[in-house]
Formats: structure tokens, sequence, C-alpha cells
């Protein structure tokens, strides 16, 4: 039962979908020793990158459980950054040529380049290696949330990319130094703005609120505590020209600083001059010391990793000993989710294909699930990234633009939490998107190339294996046989008697020995066709 | 729910609106109003649209306290609306409007609008998230709950939906989001009552076929609430383009502006019949943390266009429902997570506050303002917040009430509380007739304390009518201390003594509430 649903109706009153009905697990972080296989390879996969193509599920066959964590954990370098993909810029950047040191340009042009920012950073994922690394990059930004239509300057909005990057396998303390100061984020929360003798408390309330302790039942940082936290904060700036943030020393409150019982009464002593900023290590240090800080990030974890309901058995089986982890190994990230990615709980049957994929996990997913080629010039490239961007932000995941600085609400918004991805307005965009690129003329110039994705099946000539071959991939839940039985006989075999499997064999053959003649290809294509479309428009696609 | 007749209504015929004290009430005369009224469809066919400001709107900025100019221009100097250009309102001195909201200003000088002041509840939330969840749910701010304040009334009238729904008694969505997110105040306690529309005429066709059973997992849970909504999306489209085509042509909505947008929508699907009760729609921005205003002119900058948009756009929606015969059956309210700090920080903006003003407009609200100009300290510091005045649960209950004509009892189940209720609507809406209650508090004295200030004690004294008698204490940022009285007294003068000494220095408000009225006694402690 979610620790924040109070019965505060009558208790007459009769909930029919309540967590109580579903069967509950107790399993812990304890290693898992149990069968490694597709089923928990697959699970794996699905849950660390963004959906999951035939050529990543071969890769990772050879590999132990532990091998195959350690390559899904491996952090990879910086990727090369946005380009003009635009056109004319004032500022000087040519076609081509990047524009993420330039000098800011008018609202017109930054609105381009926020645009190319997007798309780049969508083409990231479409093209991510087999590691988490775009993921943490995802769930970063869904924690220290900035919005490019409030920071307006693509420079920082960059800049503020490549922080989450840098440490998004690496130390949280780090990161959220490094984000306190990154200059996006000192335009998004008003830091550049807090000042002394009436301090801004923008960022200062965040900071404890949404990005350390949190606003759980064990959280009690006071009014007061935000008020110290936005007086140590007084007097950072950022610098436009050389994309930086400063310290001014002339705008820095050096009065004491104290804090509340939750925070051990600590004082932070007001220092001058450039010392000032130092106060900053000095209130990171208090606030890192609250246990409750590596609870609320891994219950983050957990809600985007594994499932929402954090239930009083994974409160105490997993979340507690896995903040554990995280706060005596110092913060690191990398240390956390290897414990959770190689636990029992998390290869627990109970717990697999419950998440409800996000507009991310739905839209790259199905990109790389398909192999979806792009463009190989920028132009090109760029413009089939945005379709894709478009989409997740039509169904309400709009990567640079989180609806509020809490992030999105699928993350944290009791009681529906994921399901509020799924509603009677996004759902039929997820079927319009996936049953345009199944179809002839794709979707925006992208196109699911049906028979291509048959071919690297084993045995795409035999309908029952192709349906089932076809399902393991593309589901994570099995199917009935009845289900089974109606998309090889109602779709593949046009409705034939159900015994004349020969029918779709015989047809697929005839196009492997003349891939060209069009009408054979035709064929075999309308029925992939609409094989896939049904089972993409299903309900069980949208789970992960 | 049962069907309500309209009450053929047999009071004197005065057409012409009464005016008590600024606050106007439209007694309807017999014949033309009511039989048509009465001849419509038996059932309420009552339409709610509400407007959420996300953001927390500064309301102080939004109704200006002219009584109080002196003390409102020295707590903001760098963001105060200058006097000459606040928006006037008829027969009412006390307030104007922000410059930008000459819409809403019409609206109310047309007798259209009821303005509700400082509306807030005890021990206010600073945080976006937790102050929204409260609104939204109807919430006490140290309690949980997972429905809706919508989504219970809802489900009395519709229990056990969405199971056999919709059906010939209610072919039509129960709540309707323009939006892609249903929000968290249409949650029943079975599945969200509302459902999410970007368009009224953009759906797209599912195929329907073999589902398998669901089984008793996490993964299964999750699959059937895909599957419902997949189904939920089919049953409703045609029901909502059928409205949709009806209105073949609307009035003009002002450009780029998305609440315009969504409210044009709105208009459509009540035009064109749907019998959806409840609307919400929603317009962002509202946190101005810095540069809320220009530096040379207060009367421009990011919060008056955030102003000016709703306020046009509301004016917009109203022209429209006129010309397509459909204003009748429409309220509309905003709201907002909470207003902001009385004192303006040196960004040229404001941080987190508590109670701000409402505003409510339709053909049958009654025209006024509802309750003082928020009380202000003599010199405000960083910490003081405006006093709530009324509850916002109080909102919602008169709205279901005089609107939706709900029960008391019912009323009780889905607030959780008695909350007061206040005259906002019509008496004739509902078929009530009600007489309106003196509601001024103007040179009445109706909560004092001596000594003021005081040390460690001071007696605090209220003249109340019959009824039930409510005192709250707050402090200075809106933090319930104290109720010393709650119970129903016979009329007369009370006192008690208010025992502070182990409270710390400062400012102290005594709440006092009897009936509809309230009024709100600064109190100061000192050493």
């Amino acid at each position: 039962m979610d620790r924040r649903q109070f019965l505060t109706l009558s208790p007459d009153r009769h909930q029919t979908r309540t967590a109580n009905t579903i069967a509950r697990t107790d399993s812990g972080i304890t290693p898992y020793t149990g069968t490694w296989d597709t089923l928990q390879r697959i699970h794996l996969l699905k849950r660390t990158l963004f959906g999951v193509s035939p050529a990543n599920i071969n890769t990772f066959n050879s590999l132990s459980m532990q091998q195959a964590v350690d390559t899904l954990l491996t952090a990879q370098p910086d990727p090369a950054p946005p380009v003009n993909n635009y056109g004319i810029d004032a500022t000087g950047v040519t076609p081509g040529a990047t524009w993420v040191k330039a000098p800011l340009g008018d609202e017109m042009l930054e609105r381009k380049r926020i645009a190319s920012y997007k798309a780049w950073w969508t083409g990231q994922m479409i093209n991510q290696p087999a590691s988490i690394h775009e993921k943490m990059v995802l769930f970063w930004h869904n924690h220290f949330v900035t919005e490019t239509g409030m920071v307006n300057d693509s420079r920082f909005i960059y800049q503020y990319n490549l922080t989450l990057r840098k440490h998004a396998l690496g130390n949280f303390r780090d990161l959220t130094k490094a984000i306190t100061l990154d200059p996006a984020m000192l335009v998004y929360l008003n830091g550049y703005l807090n000042s002394k003798g009436a301090a801004d408390e923008n960022y200062a309330r965040e900071l404890h609120e949404l990005f350390t302790v949190g606003k759980g039942p064990d959280s009690h940082y006071t009014e007061d505590d935000v008020r110290a936290t936005a007086r140590v904060l007084t007097g950072f700036r950022v610098d436009r020209t050389n994309i930086v943030s400063l310290f001014d020393t002339t705008q820095h409150d050096i009065t004491n600083k104290t804090f509340s019982s939750f925070y051990s009464n600590k004082v932070i002593s007001g220092k001058t001059g450039t010392e000032g900023a130092t106060e900053l290590d000095d209130l990171l240090k208090i606030i890192f010391l609250q246990p409750e800080v590596a609870k609320f990030i891994c219950r983050k974890l957990y809600r985007f990793f594994v499932y929402y309901d954090i239930d009083a058995a994974t409160e105490q089986n997993v979340i507690t000993p896995l903040a554990d982890i995280f706060r005596s190994s110092g913060y690191d990230i990398k240390t956390t989710l290897n414990a959770l990615f190689t636990s029992e709980h998390f290869f627990d049957p109970l717990n697999m294909a419950c998440l409800i994929k996000s507009p991310a996990d739905f839209c790259i997913g199905v990109c790389r699930e398909y192999g979806i080629p792009f463009a190989s010039d920028y132009t090109n490239q760029y413009k089939g990234w945005a379709v894709v961007h478009d989409r997740a932000a039509a169904m309400l995941q709009n990567f640079g633009d989180p609806p509020l600085v809490a992030g999105w609400e699928a993350y944290h918004q009791a009681p529906s939490f994921h399901e509020l991805w799924i509603n009677t307005d996004t759902l039929p965009k997820r079927n319009r998107f996936t049953d345009g690129l199944v179809g002839s003329t794709g979707f925006n110039g992208l196109r699911i190339d049906t028979l291509a994705f048959a071919n690297q099946l084993p045995n795409p000539q035999d309908p029952v294996a192709l349906v089932a071959d076809s399902l393991d991939i593309l589901y994570r839940v099995g199917v009935s046989v009845a289900l089974k039985d109606f998309l090889k006989n109602t779709i593949l075999l046009s409705g034939q008697a159900p015994d004349s499997n020969y029918y779709w064999t015989q047809a697929w053959q005839a196009w492997k020995a003349s891939p060209g003649d069009a009408t054979l290809k035709d064929n075999v294509e309308t029925r992939l066709q609409a094989l896939y479309k049904y089972i993409m428009d299903l309900s069980e696609y949208q789970l992960s | 729910m049962k069907r309500r007749d309209f009450l053929k209504y047999t009071a004197p015929a005065a057409i012409l609106p009464t005016l008590i004290n600024g606050f106007s009430v439209k007694a309807f005369g017999a014949s033309p109003m009511l039989d048509a009224l009465s001849t419509a469809s038996a059932d309420n066919d009552h339409v709610l649209v509400m407007i959420q400001m996300t953001g927390g709107n500064d309301g102080l900025n939004m109704v200006i306290p002219l009584d109080l100019y002196g003390k409102y221009q020295a707590a903001r100097s760098n963001i105060a609306i200058q006097e000459g250009k606040v928006l006037r309102l008829d027969n009412y001195l006390k307030s104007g409007l922000h410059p930008s909201m000459t819409g809403v200003q019409k609206l109310y000088n047309d007798g259209k609008v009821s303005i509700v002041q400082s509306v807030g509840y005890p021990s206010p939330d600073f945080s976006h998230f937790r102050a929204t969840d409260i609104w939204l749910t109807g919430s006490n701010s140290n309690e949980v709950l997972t429905t809706g304040w919508a989504g219970r009334y809802l489900d009395t009238k519709y229990p056990g939906f969405p199971d056999g729904y919709p059906n010939t008694e209610a072919p039509d969505p129960l709540a309707i989001q323009i939006g892609s997110i249903v929000s968290p105040a249409f949650q029943g306690p079975n599945a969200s009552m509302g459902i999410a529309i970007t368009s009224a005429t953009d759906f797209y066709n599912l195929i329907d076929g073999i589902t398998d059973p669901v089984p008793n997992t996490k993964w299964g849970k999750e699959l059937e609430y895909i599957r419902l909504i997949a189904k939920q999306t089919n049953s409703y489209e045609q029901a909502i383009t059928a409205a949709a085509k009806k209105v073949t042509s609307q009035g003009a909505y002002p450009a780029n502006n998305s609440l315009a947008e969504q409210l044009k929508i709105v208009a459509r699907l009540v035009a064109g019949g749907l019998k959806t009760k409840l609307y919400m729609v929603s317009t962002g921005g509202f946190d101005t943390h810095a540069n809320q205003t220009e530096g040379g002119d207060t009367s421009k900058g990011g919060h008056a266009n955030l102003l000016g948009g709703v306020s046009d756009a509301i004016k917009a929606f109203m022209d429209d429902l006129k010309g397509l015969h459909a204003s009748r059956r429409v309220v509309g309210m905003t709201f907002s997570e909470f207003g902001r700090r009385i004192k303006s920080n040196y960004s040229m903006g404001t941080d987190h506050g508590a109670a701000a003003p409402i505003i409510i407009f339709g053909d049958y609200v009654n025209q006024g303002v509802l309750g003082n100009s928020p009380t202000l300290p003599d010199s405000s510091s960083v910490i003081d917040n405006i006093p709530m005045q009324y509850d916002f649960r109080s909102i919602y209950a008169s709205i279901l009430e005089q609107w939706f004509c709900v029960d008391q009892t019912v009323l009780k189940s889905i607030l959780r509380e008695d909350y007061q209720r206040l005259p906002l609507v019509s008496g004739v809406a509902c078929g009530t007739i009600t007489s309106l209650p003196d509601l001024s508090t103007d040179g009445k004295k109706l909560i004092t304390n001596s000594p003021n200030p005081f040390t460690n004690y001071t007696t605090i004294t209220y003249i109340t009518g019959s009824g039930n008698t409510l005192v709250q204490i707050f402090d200075t940022t809106g933090r319930l201390v104290g109720v010393p009285v709650n119970k129903v007294h016979a009329p007369g003068t009370y006192t008690f003594t208010f025992d502070a000494h182990n409270l710390p220095n400062g400012i102290y408000y005594a709440r006092f509430q009897n009936g509809a009225i309230q009024q709100v006694r600064p109190m100061l402690k000192v050493n």
C-alpha cells in the first residue's frame, strides 16, 4: 500500500482497484542467483535502454549477468555537439558548424538553436550504445529540472546537458554541487538574481524539497532552513560570454546561517570575500548528513527503473538497504545502480513487465526496436530526430521542458504515477504514431521496414514461429494461444483455414527468391504490416 | 442524485438588481425567464469551468487594495501598481483590478463577476506540488487524499464509474480536461472521472479485438488500466464529435493565447449540447519570483501579460457563449495553488505566499466583492503572509450547493467537513429562493481584543448571531495556532482569554466566522 494513501474516506467505501488485491513480493537486494536467460536479459535491457533491438539481444546472449550489468553501467564519452541545422545565423555560425560556444542570438535564433538541441539530444538517445548513460541523463534531467522555455539561452542549456552527462554515473554530491553552480540552473531558479538584503528563495527551496531530502513524511526541513539556504547562495552570477558562473562577493550575505534540528542545528559561519562561495560546500555537507537524502534519491531511482509503488516491504527490503549502500559509498551512483540491477528484487518475476513505457521509452524504443533508418546528412537527420522529439512531446514528455520544476508528473504524482502517461488523449497518439510508422507511407519521413525486421528473426517462413518470436521482442508479457492463433490465422493467413500455414511459407519463400518483384513483396509486406500494427495497437505493447 | 424540477417562482417581480453594500443580487421576475428554465431539460444542465493558474498567482497585484494603498505601496514599492492605473469597479471603492484586466472589469460592471478576497486554508503549504494537491483534493494541509474534490462529487452522482458507462442516462463524459493530462481534481475512488482532449474533433479509432484475461499481478493491473483507457477513448469519441459538429461558427478569441484556445473548445462543446458538467483548463507561468513587473512601468511586465491573457480569454469566452445562447449554463472560477508574499524581493518579484482572491464569473453569479481588502501589517517583513478570510473549500461548497444543487449532507461527505457557504450564485439557479444576508462588516467590531498590543495574554471579545461560531488564531505566515472557539452559540457577546505566553512575539490574526460572515482581527504580541 502506498505510504501516502491515507484512508480518509469512510471505511465502507468500496475501492475495486486497490493495491491490496495484487500479488506482493518481499524480495530484497540480495544478489540474484536464479535463471539467467532471455527473459531476464530482455528485462534488464528494456529497463536500462530505450527499447531493445534484435542486435542488442544477440550481443548480450553471450554475457553473464554481472558482465551484462558492468557493460550497461559503463559511462560514455561526450558525443559531438549539436550543429547549425537551421541556416542563417547572425552571430556567424556556418551551417554544419556547432553553435554551442557562439554568442547569444536574438529570440528567433535562440528558438532555432533550442530546436537543434532537442533534435540532437533525441538523436543521441536513438543512437545510444549499449549503456544506461543516456537514460541516466534523462533521469537526472527529470530530477534537476531546467526548462529551455525559461532559461532562454541555448548555450547554457547545452552546458547543462554536459553537466548532467559528466556526473550521470558518477557522484551524486558532486552532481548536486555542479548543478547548483550550473548557469542554466542559476537562471532557471533565479539564483543569478539572489542578493543579500532580500534573498530570492526559489532555488533554496527546491534544493531541499526536490533535489536532496524531498518532501516525504520523514523530511522535516523548515521554512527557516529555506531562508537560511537562500542567504548562503547569495552572490552567484552568470557570465553569458564565457558561459560559466561566477561569484560576486558584493552581493553575498555574510551573516551566519542557522539551521533547524532536522539539520542538527548546524550553523554556517558567514565568510567574506571569495571565501563566501565555499559556504555552498558547508551547506551540502550539512544536507548530506541527513539520512533521508539517500532514501529520497533511491526512491526516485526505484520509481524510474522498477515500479511506482513502494509498499512497506519494498521500503524495508529494497529502499533502506539500497540507501545504506548509496550513503556509505559516498553517494556513488554506479555502485548503487549495480546493487539494484543485480538484485533478487529486480529479477523477481512479479516485478517484471509492470512499468508503463514513458514517451521516451515508447518513441525512441520503437525507432531502436525496428532499426528505423535516419538520413546521413545532418539537415535531414535532425529533421527525423525532431519528428521523434515532437511525438514524445505530444505524449507529454518534452525533453528539455518538463511541465514544472518537480519534473514529469508520471514520476511523482500519486496515486497514478506512470498511469498518467496513458490517457484518452495520449493513447491514441501512441497508436497513431506506430500505425503511421508501420504503414506504407510512413510517418513524416520515418518508416518501419517490416520485411527487414522479420528477416532478422530465426524462422520467419514458419508463421507460428514468426508470431512467437516477434512477440518475444515486442512484448514483455505472455499472451494466450487464442491470441497467437488469431494473429496467425486472421492476419498472416488472411482468414484461410487454420491448418494452411503453407500459404504463408510459400509467400515468404517466393519473395526471398525474387526480392525485387513488387507483387511478391507486396503479398508478404501487407500482412506483416497488419500483424505489427495490431501487435503494437494492443495494450500489452505499452508495458516494459 | 434526484432530478430537480425548477420551482415556479411567485415572489415579487423585482427585475432590477438589488444592491446591498455593493453586493448585488439578481432577483429574477416571474414568467419569461423561469418558463424558459422549467420547460428546458428537467436535468440540471449547469456547467462549471475551472481555470487553474499554475505557479502561485500574486493576488495582491491582481486585486489591489485601494483603501490600504499606503501600506500596499510601502510593502512592495518596486512592483506596486500605480494607484491611478488600477481599474475601478462599479459601486465598489475599496479595491480594484490590475490594469491589464479590462475584460474582467467589464464583466464585473455588467453584473457577472464575484470576487472573493483572501481565499486560503489553515497552515498553508508553500510548495507548488503539495499546495496544488491540496487545492485539487480539498484536503487539509497535514493530510493526503488520493481523490479529487470534483471526483468525489461526480462519484456521488455516478457511483461505480467507469463500470457501466457511458449509458443512456449519462452518455457524455462526466468531466473534461482540455489538455493532455487529467487533473487530480477529477480522480474518483475507482478511476479518474474525467477525460483529456486537446481538440474537439481530432480522435483516433482503435481496433477492438481479442483481449486476454488479466492476472492478479502488478503488470496485470497496469494492463487492465491501459485497456480501460483504450475503451474509454472509443466510447466518448462519438459523443464529443457529435456535439462539436453542431457548432459551426464561434466568436472571436485573442490570438497566441493558449487559455483562450482551451476555452474556445469548452464553449463549443457546451453549446453543442454535451452534458459534461465539469471542465478544467489551465495556464501557467505565475511563479513570479523575479521580474514580475517592468522597472519603468509596473503596470506592464510578465505578470501583467499573464493576467491580461486570462482576462481577455475569459471575456472572449463569455461573449462567445452569449452569441451561442449557452451563457446561462456556465459558471467559471479561477484558482491558484497559493498567493504570494506581501513584501516583494529585490529581484522585482515575490516569493510563495498564502491566501489570494478568486474570481468567479457567469450570468447567474452575484456581482460583488466578498470580504475585506487583505489585512496588511503596518510594516511588512519577509515572512508576513495575507491571512485567510475564506477557506477554499467554502468556494467549492458554495458552488456545489448553489449551482449543482447538492444536498447539505452530500456536501459534507464530499468535502468532509461542513464549510461556510457564501452567496456566490443567484438563488434561482437551483430553484431555491434565498434572501441575501447583509455580509458587510464595515464599521462593525465583530471581533476585537484588548490590550493590543499585548504581552502574554489578551482578552478576545466577539459578537455572534445564532448558529455555529468559529474563532481561529493564525500567525503571520498563516500557520493555524489554535481554534479557541468552534461551537453553536445563542446570539450575544462573548469573551475569552488568549494565552500567548508560549508563542513568539509578532503579528497574530484572530479570524471570526459565523454563518456567511467573517472578520479578521490583527493582534500584536510584544515584550
